[in-house]
């Protein structure tokens, strides 16, 4: 998607992007089998909700919450992880 | 200690696993997510002491047990967690293949211990397990923290979907084991028939038809939570921690040294050893190895380098008191639940040395000791990682006996004897971490880890992993400490230290400017570095002099049986790496401060 699309729409970002606080639906996982299958062992997948609680500074890690567990998730792998706001 | 894990490991890797099938009726294996209190369930079970804590990972090879007596008698796995049977780090592998294994044989059982809190992510390795063909009990544990949150579970009809005897439990009070035990007889294989793909649609039918959920508010430990781990909050805390951890440790250390090791080792052992020195007086060589050298006709506990003397001293009088409240606090951290958001906030950090912030851990881990931080890395995912840490660890980070030893000779000078060596121990950290993450190939994946809530440490479970890890330092470091003064006075009585003295003379002296006998004091180092203390003590080393011996019996080799761990754990091959860049480093930062001292 280009840039300025993505700014006019701003509903679909990814979890590297989307606020703190903030929660949203994952529409897509844009990674190999491997990550995929990782995410998936701890419950994050395509149509689950996940709310961004933290990230740290200078593209550190993100912390997300899904259900009733916290995890801690690498920024690089954070980016792959596309949610839809709200 | 036969069942400590640390023993277990060498029959893991060769393949020989001590399975008796013959002598036990059943086994069983406990598995479940990372920390969700297997190890916990397991010491219920029983009565071995496990090493359990609050970050996922904590045991990463399995240990075995037994419980029940005669015909009864059952073995116990304790099985490293996993997420589910795809495999992503080396403890989940053991996982993986263990579970497999016994599904082929016909006496296994599977405890399937699930966290009552997170019951979801949980049913997803339980359903994958129904469907291998091995009869499974679950315990839904963590039940006293699910209703505390407010998580409500209808037990009997979870039971009727799964199909399987669900029985809830508290591990850390013994809440509902005696229950789970009555039902490994009738423990039965799941009728699970639900494809891959359908599996988490299937679990969240499971879960709106059993679970409610009534909203409790933000409780203390949710906030708190919520403030160690945000940048702006977390970094300052994580300071602030730091710090007051070092003072409580030196607080105790030094306590238990005043008040019980010190009058001990005056009043009661002191005036017994000098009675057995006036009876071997005729003895030289025996009074050599057991009292050592009389300094102005007494026994001096540091120096005298006797068997029964400096021997016993060092370990027990200098060390442990460290070690007891190194280990009694970083317990405390593990089983809080600090140390997952303190790897959150250092991962940046560790990136540069090639490694993401769950290394935290094993590093932390082995200031104590860095046996259980070499073992620890298998926590990490990759095999370049694991490489990283280990050697990391190995140069340039003390263990407790090395700390003691740093403080033993340059304590006198007070901070500006003790910081060079810190501060330089701190440079190779970093500099040998970043050349290590530009030389050695292979991946580094990103952390990605479970943020566990925090728990009140609980005192039972603290004071037991505790009690093991002292426990596992008197059986394995006391031996090495009293073989290492009787090999000096063996060496020193047949003067080969003084003809190897003479041999590296030139080196020593010109590239390192030590004295040439300061090599007696590094040949021992090999075997342990704080009983070193003993031997340079009486050189009369001037400031510069210690300082660099001090880093160089730090750097230049782990003790045995951190070489012994890491054999086991890199391998021949990269231990020789291993080994070649720990001479080299070590050369090359002695001649250095030789020169910028």
């Amino acid at each position: 998607m280009p840039e300025k699309e993505k700014k006019e729409f701003m509903t679909i970002v990814d979890l590297a992007e989307l606020k703190a606080g903030m929660t949203g639906t994952i529409t897509n996982i844009d990674g190999g089998h491997g990550i995929t299958n990782r995410l998936d062992a701890m419950g994050i997948r395509c149509g689950i909700k996940v709310t961004k609680l933290s990230g740290q500074f200078m593209r550190g890690p993100v912390i997300i919450k899904v259900g009733k567990t916290q995890i801690a998730i690498g920024y690089g792998m954070a980016k792959k992880v596309l949610v839809q706001v709200g | 200690m036969k069942n400590h894990p640390l023993h277990k490991e060498p029959h893991l890797k060769h393949g020989h696993h001590r399975h008796h099938h013959g002598d036990y009726k059943k086994k069983i294996l406990l598995v479940g997510n990372p920390n969700v209190g297997k190890s916990v369930i397991f010491s219920r079970l029983t009565g071995v002491g496990v090493i359990a804590s609050n970050y996922p990972g904590t045991t990463v090879e399995f240990t075995a047990g037994a419980m029940g007596s005669g015909d009864m008698k059952m073995q116990v796995i304790d099985v490293p967690g996993t997420y589910s049977l795809l495999p992503s780090n080396p403890a989940e592998q053991v996982a993986v293949k263990m579970i497999k294994q016994s599904a082929e044989e016909k006496n296994s059982i599977i405890v399937n211990v699930i966290d009552a809190t997170n019951l979801e992510r949980n049913l997803n390795l339980t359903l994958q397990l129904l469907k291998m063909n091995i009869p499974v009990v679950v315990a839904l544990n963590l039940w006293d923290e699910a209703k505390h949150i407010g998580i409500h579970i209808k037990v009997e009809r979870l039971e009727s979907i799964l199909g399987v005897k669900v029985i809830p439990t508290v591990a850390v009070t013994g809440e509902g084991i005696k229950e789970l035990v009555t039902h490994f007889d009738d423990a039965c294989k799941g009728e699970c028939t639900i494809e891959d793909t359908e599996r988490w649609h299937e679990i969240g039918r499971i879960i709106e038809e059993v679970q409610t959920i009534t909203h409790k508010h933000h409780t203390f430990g949710e906030r708190l939570s919520d403030l160690t781990i945000h940048p702006w909050t977390g970094l300052p805390i994580a300071v602030v921690i730091l710090f007051v951890l070092f003072f409580v440790i030196r607080f105790i250390g030094e306590g238990l040294i005043t008040l019980i090791v010190n009058p001990v080792f005056d009043r009661l052992w002191y005036p017994l050893m000098m009675k057995v020195s006036g009876l071997l007086k005729g003895y030289t060589f025996l009074h050599t190895l057991l009292i050592g050298q009389l300094i102005d006709g007494k026994i001096d506990f540091g120096q005298s380098f006797g068997v029964l003397t400096t021997g016993l001293y060092v370990p027990l009088g200098a060390v442990l008191p460290y070690i007891v409240a190194f280990y009694l606090i970083l317990s405390f951290l593990e089983d809080s639940g600090y140390l997952p958001r303190l790897a959150v906030l250092i991962d940046k950090t560790l990136h540069m040395i090639g490694l993401h912030g769950l290394a935290i851990v094993p590093m932390l881990l082995a200031c104590g000791c860095n046996v259980p931080g070499v073992l620890a890395t298998r926590m990490l995912e990759t095999k370049r990682e694991r490489f990283i840490a280990a050697i990391l660890m190995s140069i340039s980070i003390p263990c407790m006996a090395q700390t003691a030893m740093i403080f033993g000779l340059l304590g006198k000078y007070g901070p500006l004897g003790i910081f060079p060596v810190y501060i330089t121990l701190f440079a190779i950290w970093i500099i040998a971490g970043v050349l290590m993450r530009v030389l050695v190939k292979g991946e580094s994946p990103e952390i990605f880890t479970e943020i566990p809530p925090y728990r009140f440490p609980h005192p039972h479970t603290l004071l037991k992993k505790v009690w093991m890890r002292i426990h596992w330092f008197l059986h394995e470091a006391v031996p090495f400490v009293l073989a290492g003064v009787i090999l000096v006075n063996i060496l020193y009585t047949l003067g080969v230290i003084s003809f190897i003295g003479k041999l590296t003379g030139p080196f020593i002296t010109t590239l390192l400017g030590l004295p040439p006998e300061a090599v007696g004091a590094l040949i021992v180092g090999f075997m342990r570095k704080d009983i070193a203390v003993g031997m340079l003590a009486p050189l009369g080393l001037s400031l510069k002099q210690l300082i660099i011996t001090s880093v160089m019996l730090t750097m230049y080799f782990p003790c045995v049986a951190t070489f012994a761990v890491l054999l086991r754990e890199l391998g021949i091959i990269d231990l020789l790496k291993a080994a070649l860049i720990m001479v080299l480093s070590a050369t090359v930062v002695g001649v250095l401060l030789n020169i910028i001292l």
